[in-house]
């Protein structure tokens, strides 16, 4: 819905990473309230340590930026048609009675979105400068991926029944 | 608009300690956070910010900000937000709510608060269902939409709410999606910055009863063509596209109607002899 936004300067590439990055952790903030919202506390929980892992790399840019002189990114001004970050989940993946797997199902589609946005820009035509930091940036977040995946491995697959409910929410009969 | 004051705030300043009993996956929590950050983006006030509502699940949504709000009886929230507006022109005044609130049990308020062209912004989460009563045909329902409660889909015409919406006179008109946030942030700061009554139909997906609304991200697109101010244009346009163009679709120049207020129109005196026996 929105354009991407132009990077011309090392400071507008730092100023996109971050803002995808506090997007990402607010996102999972909301996640998280909303799993604990409906009892599901394993699946807040595991949304509540995703935000943490953000905001850290959040704070990381926030102060490379600092040390830069820069002002920090308001908002990310890119978003894909019906999500507003690349880092970032649409809300309606959301599930009451979701599983740790689908949880990191979503972080995986976010870790690898942001590595083909990075992995792309470094292709792009932009100075060398640029390209070297957003194939450093492609780097991180494949190394997230390798690392969500890894943590999917080790989960047991959901139940075929896991969005069961003997009470659901439904119309009366 | 109220004027903005110094020091702005961010968008969660504008959301309150109430965390939203929605159901996860609803859309509403989409509108909820792109309202917070438009009204961060404008620059305005909770203290200075009305949210007005009726009744159904989107109609909880002044609670989860940090504004003043009334959540009301349904259907009503426009009267309320009209004479809030009338009485107290400098707040922001928000009213919101949901397609069956608005369009159904309100639908005369929706019709007269678009001819009165009252400084205020109307925002309907519309996602073709009744949810809190759980699941019923609302006025957008599509007529074949088969379920328990109505076999076979209820056969009825949808209601237009935007065209409805011009021809009744509304100054803006816009239509969003609940999922992209940035761009509906943009729309409802475009809607509250608009003179007169601005109405924007939310499309916000309700997961629990309509699942297959999960299928809307990948229809909706930006409007081909900028707002006109023409209104019998935007009503050309929105009757023959697919209802999944977002964008603001309408912007009017109508003047907004503001009676003066805090002073009688004839002494008190004059009025206080129409009285005397």
């Amino acid at each position: 819905m929105t354009p991407e936004p132009a990077i011309a300067s090392r400071a507008d590439l730092l100023a996109c990473a971050h803002a995808m990055e506090v997007e990402a952790a607010e996102r999972y903030e909301e996640f998280a309230a909303q799993m604990r919202q409906h009892g599901n506390l394993e699946i807040a929980a595991l949304f509540g340590k995703l935000a943490a892992i953000e905001r850290k790399h959040a704070e990381a840019l926030a102060a490379d930026l600092k040390r830069g002189g820069h002002a920090l990114g308001a908002r990310p001004a890119l978003a894909v048609p019906g999500q507003e970050g690349l880092e970032t989940a649409s809300g309606d993946a959301l599930h009451y009675l979701m599983t740790p797997m689908h949880a990191l199902a979503i972080a995986l589609a976010n870790e690898q979105r942001a590595f083909e946005f990075f992995a792309d820009l470094a292709e792009r035509p932009l100075p060398a400068e640029l390209r070297r930091l957003a194939s450093e940036f492609a780097a991180e977040e494949r190394a997230h991926v390798a690392l969500v995946r890894e943590w999917l491995a080790r989960l047991p697959k959901a139940a075929e029944d896991w969005d069961y409910d003997p009470d659901e929410p439904t119309m009366p009969d | 608009m109220n004027a903005p004051i110094s020091a702005a705030l961010a968008a969660k300043d504008f959301k309150s300690d109430t965390k939203p009993v929605w159901c996860p996956g609803c859309g509403d929590y989409g509108v909820l956070t792109s309202l917070a950050r438009a009204l961060a983006d404008l620059g305005l006030r909770p203290e200075a910010t009305a949210i007005i509502s009726g009744i159904g699940c989107s109609s909880r949504i002044p609670a989860y900000t940090t504004c003043y709000g009334f959540h009301g009886v349904h259907g009503r929230a426009l009267p309320v937000a009209t004479g809030l507006k009338v009485s107290r022109p400098d707040l922001t005044v928000i009213a919101a709510g949901g397609d069956g609130d608005g369009y159904s049990i309100g639908g005369n308020h929706f019709l007269h608060a678009c001819r009165r062209n009252v400084d205020l912004t109307y925002i309907v989460m519309d996602n073709h269902v009744y949810g809190m009563t759980k699941g019923q045909a609302s006025p957008t329902t599509e007529p074949d939409w088969d379920n328990a409660l109505m076999p076979g889909g209820s056969g009825l015409r949808p209601f237009q709410p935007l065209v409805i919406a011009l021809a009744s006179g509304a100054n803006f008109v816009a239509r969003a999606f609940s999922g992209d946030i940035i761009g509906t942030a943009a729309i409802i700061a475009q809607a509250i910055q608009a003179p007169g009554f601005s109405f924007v139909e939310l499309l916000s997906p309700c997961v629990t009863f309509r699942p297959e609304q999960r299928a809307w991200k990948e229809l909706v697109r930006p409007s081909p063509v900028p707002p006109t101010d023409d209104p019998a244009r935007a009503a050309r346009r929105i009757m023959t596209d697919d209802g999944f163009n977002i964008g603001v679709l309408y912007a009017g120049r109508r003047k907004p109607y503001q009676p003066e207020i805090g002073r009688a129109r004839k002494p008190l005196a004059d009025l206080a002899r129409g009285f005397e026996l």
